[in-house]
């Protein structure tokens, strides 16, 4: 069953593998996949380590609920000290990687020390092994995995990094399949640090399910709900690429880094021009949404795009070529760089340029200017392979800002060293207040509440809001207001962290559409599939605990309230374009930092956002680092 | 009334649903290796294709198998299983011709899709309607629509130029 898959933790510097069984204690205390994957990463990191070192160690997961029936069980979670950020380091992919791993015996391998020549790890029924990989060293991403599996066979799934991991790209993704990267926190780097170029799965291994006829009907009963919703039909035939439409007319993306918050005749990137160029769609493990396309460019296949991938090679760039956000999309899931952290810093040198602050001595000829396609795609490449300006850039914000000097750090669109996604939140404080206190930085996947965007009805937000935890204040329907909206981010962080520590996708809850799942189908899941008993609060307090443990471990790495803040062109520069509603709107400082007060209490932080010592308490942490595990 | 499982190759996601719940249904457990039904995948040109009994009528396994185990139910279409007078000598595994006949090493069994007494649960699962259990007199009758509104779409072309 789910509850017997096991710790696998290697040496790479002396190739010890130990094999360890997961307490029950833990379970409830953390859950499993990105819940768990913290608690070791407080308990097996010491502050101030090299994040690209030998004390850094690296955690692949998948979730409790992986390869069980839950409505898209497939997300592999990875876990380090992040080489961008400092902070903690987080990612989460799709795929089918998480899933074998289960099936293989383990749900959390923990990669600690460095190797001295390229390894593969072999994880298959119950047994890891260490072995030579120095044929794949060099290789793309997905040359490797064809290389792996003719070695291993057709039925083996692999995780693994391209050459941007293995330069030690400080955004570097690490990638399953064609398209499934785990790009945020630049963990890619990590596995290159250790040499460590792919994490190989295969297993034979039952998983029981506690109640299988229950949860067949309950899976059942889910799975029709969500397939029969709006949200889930325009997913399954465009994929996330359905959002530019929305939030490109109304004035809520990030262009030209940050002087629009709009791509005028954006027409051409939009999202039904994938039909010339898809022959279907592709679902991960277990999933009925299936969003993602299978689509040909030049010949060459790949999956996606996401809306991502239109932000970074479109309308950031000041791009409105389709092929061009095709190929832009294939070249960083072939070299294995970070989609979203890509656009940005490319987004950023353009600005640098057009300012004067770089010229063509520092970009070796290559003119950065706005809407350049060869230029774009260029950039990619010497970026994955540290070329020329990219050598720089790969460095990710903070690092090139400090290189390039001047007054260049303040045109950069970060957080905690982290770029934020292509979207403008200088309208929408609540989308503002997620994104400045992401635990990995600036992301939109930790807190976003995405939905605060349809101004749905109060009742509606009380109904969603309001449970399991009940809160006292009151909320607004409008987006553009800072009442209640602090609740809304720290409701949305505990659903993410749920949802991360089962390994279920976000896009199966309560993220872009009120009518998806919440912590009571959680619950359910869990007890039909595992037997383990929570309930909805039970799943609420877990994901407090976890937010919490990474919450500590940016507290005891020097983070603060001083950065869980945005850059002052939120505050200072007006929005320029879009709809009436949105435009010449800036972020209103006082009022801001009233929502972080707030957001602070409510969690039981004090001002400087450090949890207290009765929060800790309340939350069973008090004693972090146990060492249970 | 004999029924078949169709599948439309195009419509699969690939997502392997259809594996989970059949070795769910089947052995209480997730695990792919013991479903009757697998996706085969060639993931780096995007091509899918699930694979599964086909229930032939005038099939292999039968012809093979030395204890009468395997038989043509007629009412169902079906090819039935009778564990009863089952050896487990695997000649209907070397004999398929599509795979169809798994062997389990958990129960220590060979194992075939028995279409689940009549409702599939690959096909319940499959939302995008890549499986389907259908009327087996209607099964060309559905492709010679499907091939006929594409004609007919063609044919408009022509008389409207």
């Amino acid at each position: 069953m789910s509850l017997n898959r096991k710790l696998g933790i290697v040496d790479l510097s002396t190739n010890e593998i130990e094999i360890k069984p997961i307490p029950i204690e833990l379970r409830k205390k953390f859950i499993g996949g990105r819940g768990l994957d913290m608690y070791l990463l407080y308990n097996h990191t010491e502050p101030g380590i090299d994040a690209l070192g030998p004390d850094n160690v690296a955690i692949i997961s998948a979730g409790l609920l992986s390869a069980t029936l839950s409505s898209a069980s497939a997300r592999t979670h990875v876990a380090a000290k992040s080489p961008l950020t400092g902070a903690v380091g987080s990612t989460n992919m799709g795929g089918f990687f998480a899933p074998e791993m289960t099936w293989a015996g383990f749900h959390h391998l923990m990669l600690r020390g460095q190797a001295e020549e390229p390894v593969y790890i072999w994880v298959n029924d119950g047994e890891i092994e260490i072995r030579d990989a120095s044929h794949l060293w060099g290789l793309s991403t997905r040359d490797t995995q064809k290389a792996l599996q003719e070695e291993l066979g057709s039925e083996v799934q692999v995780l693994c990094i391209g050459p941007a991991g293995e330069n030690l790209v400080r955004y570097a993704t690490v990638m399953s399949g064609m398209k499934n990267a785990g790009g945020r926190s630049g963990l890619g780097a990590v596995l290159g640090s250790k040499k460590v170029k792919a994490v190989v799965a295969r297993g034979t291994m039952d998983v029981e399910i506690r109640h299988p006829e229950e949860a067949l009907e309950y899976d059942y009963e889910v799975m029709k709900h969500i397939s029969g919703t709006k949200f889930a039909q325009i997913m399954g035939k465009y994929g996330t690429m359905f959002i530019q439409s929305v939030t490109n007319s109304t004035g809520l993306v990030r262009t030209q880094n940050f002087q629009h918050n709009q791509l005028l005749d954006a027409e051409p990137i939009e999202c039904e021009h994938i039909e010339d160029y898809t022959f279907g769609t592709v679902g991960c493990f277990g999933c009925i949404i299936h969003c993602r396309h299978r689509y040909i460019v030049d010949g060459i296949y790949d999956e996606g795009p996401e809306y991502t991938a239109q932000g970074a090679f479109g309308w950031e760039v000041g791009c409105n070529d389709f092929e061009t956000v095709l190929m832009g999309n294939h070249l960083v899931n072939h070299w294995g760089l970070d989609i979203l952290e890509t656009g940005s810093m490319m987004a950023w040198a353009m600005e640098l340029y057009e300012k004067g602050i770089i010229t063509d001595k520092d970009t070796g000829g290559l003119k950065l200017e706005w809407g350049n396609t060869d230029v774009v795609l260029e950039l990619i490449r010497q970026i994955a392979f540290r070329e020329g300006i990219g050598d720089i850039l790969a460095e990710g914000p903070k690092r090139a800002a400090a290189k390039i000097g001047k007054d260049s750090l303040k045109y950069n669109i970060q957080v905690k060293g982290m770029s934020n996604l292509h979207s403008d939140e200088r309208p929408t404080p609540a989308l503002a207040l997620g994104i400045a206190t992401g635990t990995r930085g600036s992301d939109h996947l930790r807190s976003r509440p995405a939905i605060d965007l349809y101004h749905l009805p109060v009742s509606v937000l009380e109904k969603v809001y309001n449970n399991p935890v009940e809160y006292k204040g009151t909320y607004t329907s409008d987006y553009r207001d800072y009442e209640g909206k602090p609740w809304q981010v720290i409701w949305h962080e505990m659903m993410y962290m749920a949802i991360d520590c089962v390994g279920v996708c976000k896009y199966h809850c309560t993220f872009l559409s009120p009518n998806l799942m919440k912590f009571e189908h959680i619950s359910k899941f869990l007890h039909y599939n595992t037997g383990l008993e929570l309930s909805p609060r039970d799943v609420w307090d877990v994901a407090e605990r976890c937010y919490n443990i990474e919450r500590m471990f940016n507290i005891r790495e020097k983070f603060g309230r001083k950065d869980d803040m945005l850059v002052d062109r939120y505050f200072d520069e007006p929005t320029t374009r879009g709809l009436e509603i949105v435009r010449g709107r800036t972020l209103d400082r006082d009022k801001f930092n009233g929502m972080l007060d707030e957001y602070y209490e409510l969690h039981g932080w004090d001002e400087n956002g450090v949890p207290t010592q009765e929060t800790l308490e309340r939350l069973g942490l008090d004693e972090e680092p146990s060492h249970l595990l | 009334m004999q029924k078949v499982i169709l599948v439309d190759q195009d419509k699969c996601t690939g997502c392997r649903l259809c594996e989970m719940v059949c070795s769910v249904k089947h052995e209480g457990v997730s695990n792919p290796t013991r479903a009757r039904i697998n996706v085969i995948k060639w993931f780096m040109e995007g091509y899918l294709m699930p694979m599964i009994c086909q229930q032939c009528m005038d099939a292999p396994c039968i012809a093979v198998c030395p204890k009468d185990a395997l038989s043509r139910d007629e009412e169902r279409g079906a090819v039935a299983l009778d564990y009863d007078l089952c050896i487990g000598c695997k000649m209907c595994v070397t004999a398929c011709p599509f795979g169809g006949m798994g062997i389990d090493t958990v129960s220590n069994k060979v194992i075939k899709c028995d279409l689940c007494d009549g409702d599939p649960q690959c096909v319940r699962f499959c939302f995008p309607g890549a499986l389907e259990f259908v009327d087996a007199n209607a099964v060309n009758l559905r492709k010679k629509r499907d091939a006929a509104s594409k004609l007919a779409e063609l044919m408009s072309k022509v008389v409207a130029a």
